[in-house]
């Protein structure tokens, strides 16, 4: 993956000398004292981090914090005071105007929380609206207008004007309005902030399902932590104008940089969050599953490690089974001192494995009921490591602990 | 007590004879006048020529056309944009109108109206445009449309006088004045009450300047602007009869007329007259205003009115 889109060190002041207020913070001053004393708000403060081509990033935080003034960087819609961004190496603060505008009809396009459709136009206009002014050919204009409706599933509807429409066919209306243009990056400004959240949930699936499709380079603007999680690839999170963590949704929920970040995760369920992977512990003594390795020496490795059961796979890693000390007792008591069992006969009986990326909300109860840890496996059958119901409960308690 | 008053008054006269000096405003403002009449005389005669072209053939165009075809077009217009009642309304009205004998006077002031209109969105159209872009112009242009619109409407007449003399010039001079400062204000605030986000929403598909004004601005602010030029006719309809005193003639005649000679009933059918026309021309504009999407078009609209049983008004 390359870099589509890179923010650096970028600067944003509101007020009528906004030099003066980066010399400030330049010395260091804090946004609340350059308030104080000019007048002046540091909208965003130093914000740095990297789009990958065909992420969607998003950009979480409370209202207040930037967030919306950093998407508006983006395409220049509120010039940055300070600092570069760069799209596909080009940066774009540097652009002229004539230029500016020909990036924005070919290369980035954006999606608002109030839909901000034109309501003396029909559906179809309106999704052709950035082709219009760029000067696009009439025939050319409804074809790709079509299209873009046709992806969004509201090709039927493309003679109605837009107070026809519900909220959520709406925004369907406005992202088909920014796919139809064919951008290489798709700013996302709280899309779906103004949506029930019922219909929310069903376009954050459109979204992921449109992404599917044809990824694109998605920048995702929102307040609301769940929606992060479940849409963005990777997010930053913004706090009073600076940018304080940029990870996976994984490594934010592990990791919280801070008590801000982590107060987004106060009263939020994270286990949907979590996987299987995420939590499985490679701590069980494990049996390479070869020609030769005996019950016997089964049984002895666990009463060597002082372990009740063990996890045996083969030698590509691929889970094969579990044995307990119980099971390997009685198989060896049954065959008797001679007879020398395969180790697949010790196996226990109930224990199945999970797939590594099955959130832990699915997996609860199974590892709930399951006297024994429960291995996880990678798609391709390949031992990942156990959940045990100590491991469980210890995320829980630590996911309670950090939301406290 | 009673001591202190006197004194406090006196007091306040000696204060007064001492401090306030006479500006001399309406000197200054004669001397401006004259001033403007020397030196400016050519500018005059140049706007009086063109405004007296478009006001004399207006007014001779509509006194041209056949009164049935007046009451024709006006008739399907209003069929059309608002419906069969006040089509009905339009006819009954013209009607009354040339039964009172007014009908000459009637084409004379829709022509001079018209023409006064014209003149004040063409100037007044762009001053609100441009105001809504610029603070600063907004700023300026603000307490002169107050005052364009606050003093007395007969206060207009006399420096239209000394400029463009008497007659049906003038009278569409003090007319435009008086009549545009409505559709300036509404053009401003109609475009500066588009929503934020449309406009970043222009701008963020690469609108330049005009379009953004020709495919955002201009159509979200339609309503807005409909609203000021519905103002901007009723105000000049209603400066009409003002400046038929300097001879604009129309039908502030009979009026003026009613009023010098205590003639009650031929002022009343004047007035009933403007009345005719205000409500007319009102409703017509007004109709403009409000979007008229798949609205059904006119050959719809009489197909249902012809074909219908009394009761098609609904569409």
């Amino acid at each position: 993956m390359s870099t589509k889109l890179s923010v650096e060190h970028v600067y944003k002041v509101f007020g009528a000398h906004p030099k003066r207020a980066l010399e400030r913070i330049e010395r260091g001053e804090g946004k609340d004292a350059i308030f104080a004393e000019t007048g002046m708000t540091v909208g965003v403060s130093d914000a740095s981090f990297e789009v990958q081509e065909g992420e969607i990033f998003v950009v979480m935080g409370l209202s207040g914090s930037g967030k919306s003034t950093l998407v508006r960087m983006l395409n220049r819609l509120i010039e940055p005071t300070a600092g570069a961004i760069r799209i596909d190496g080009r940066d774009i603060t540097r652009m002229t105007r004539r230029e500016l505008i020909e990036l924005r009809r070919r290369e980035i396009s954006m999606v608002f929380q109030s839909f901000a459709l034109m309501p003396h136009q029909t559906v179809l206009e309106n999704t052709a609206f950035g082709l219009n002014v760029a000067g696009t050919s009439s025939s050319e204009r409804e074809k790709r207008a079509l299209d873009a409706l046709d992806a969004v599933g509201l090709k039927a509807n493309a003679d109605s004007f837009p107070d026809e429409l519900s909220g959520g066919m709406k925004q369907r209306v406005g992202l088909a309005r920014a796919l139809a243009v064919d951008p290489g990056i798709l700013l996302m400004d709280e899309a779906f902030s103004a949506l029930d959240p019922l219909i929310r949930t069903e376009m954050q699936d459109e979204l992921l399902r449109l992404q599917a499709e044809q990824s694109r380079t998605v920048v995702f603007i929102t307040h609301d932590l769940d929606e992060a999680m479940r849409v963005g690839d990777r997010i930053a999170i913004m706090e009073a104008g600076e940018v304080v963590q940029v990870g996976t949704p994984e490594e934010i929920v592990r990791e919280p940089a801070n008590d801000y970040v982590r107060s987004f995760f106060r009263g939020v369920d994270v286990t949907h969050v979590f996987t299987a992977a995420d939590i499985a512990r490679r701590d069980q003594i494990t049996v390479i599953e070869r020609v030769g390795v005996s019950l016997r020496a089964a049984l002895s490795r666990l009463q060597e490690h002082d372990r009740p059961v063990a996890v045996v796979h083969d030698r590509e890693r691929r889970y094969q089974g579990m044995v307990s000390v119980e099971s390997l007792t009685e198989r060896i008591d049954a065959l008797g001192r001679r007879e020398e069992g395969a180790i697949e006969e010790a196996f226990v009986p109930g224990v199945e494995p999970v797939a590594a990326d099955r959130p832990l909300t699915e997996i609860m109860t199974q590892v709930a009921e399951c006297p024994w840890p429960v291995p996880v496996v990678d798609e391709h059958g390949r031992y990942r490591g156990t959940i045990s119901r100590a491991t469980l409960l210890h995320t829980l308690n630590r996911t309670e602990a950090s939301a406290a | 007590m009673i001591g202190f008053s006197a004194d406090t008054a006196s007091f306040w006269q000696s204060l007064q004879e001492r401090f306030v000096i006479d500006l001399k405003i309406g000197e200054g403002f004669t001397a401006l006048v004259d001033f403007m009449r020397e030196h400016f005389g050519l500018l005059f005669d140049a706007i009086a020529a063109t405004i007296s072209f478009v006001a004399d053939n207006l007014t001779i165009f509509f006194n041209f056309l056949p009164a049935p075809l007046v009451f024709g077009l006006l008739a399907v217009l209003a069929l059309w944009r608002v419906g069969w009642r006040f089509a009905l309304f339009v006819l009954v009205a013209l009607y009354v109108v040339m039964s009172m004998g007014l009908w000459p006077e009637s084409m004379d002031t829709l022509g001079l109206v018209i023409a006064a209109t014209l003149a004040a969105l063409g100037v007044g159209l762009p001053t609100g445009i441009a105001m809504a872009k610029s603070d600063m112009l907004q700023a300026i242009v603000r307490p002169v449309l107050d005052f364009m619109q606050t003093l007395p409407a007969f206060v207009y007449l006399i420096p239209a006088v000394i400029f463009f003399g008497t007659g049906r010039v003038p009278g569409t001079i003090a007319t435009v004045v008086f009549a545009m400062p409505p559709c300036v204000r509404l053009m401003n605030l109609g475009i500066r009450q588009v929503p934020v986000e449309n406009v970043e929403a222009g701008r963020a598909f690469g609108c330049n300047g005009a379009q953004l004004l020709f495919k955002v601005e201009l159509p979200l602010a339609l309503p807005s602007i409909m609203a000021g030029i519905n103002q901007t006719i009723m105000l000049a309809l209603s400066m009409v009869v003002i400046a038929s005193m300097i001879g604009a003639g129309g039908l502030g005649d009979p009026v003026l007329a009613g009023i010098q000679q205590l003639r009650l009933g031929i002022g009343f059918e004047g007035g009933l007259g403007v009345v005719i026309l205000a409500i007319i021309l009102d409703r017509l504009t007004q109709s403009f205003g409000q979007r008229n999407k798949r609205g059904a078009g006119l050959l719809t609209r009489l197909k249902t009115f012809f074909s219908r049983n009394g009761k098609a008004d609904a569409t």
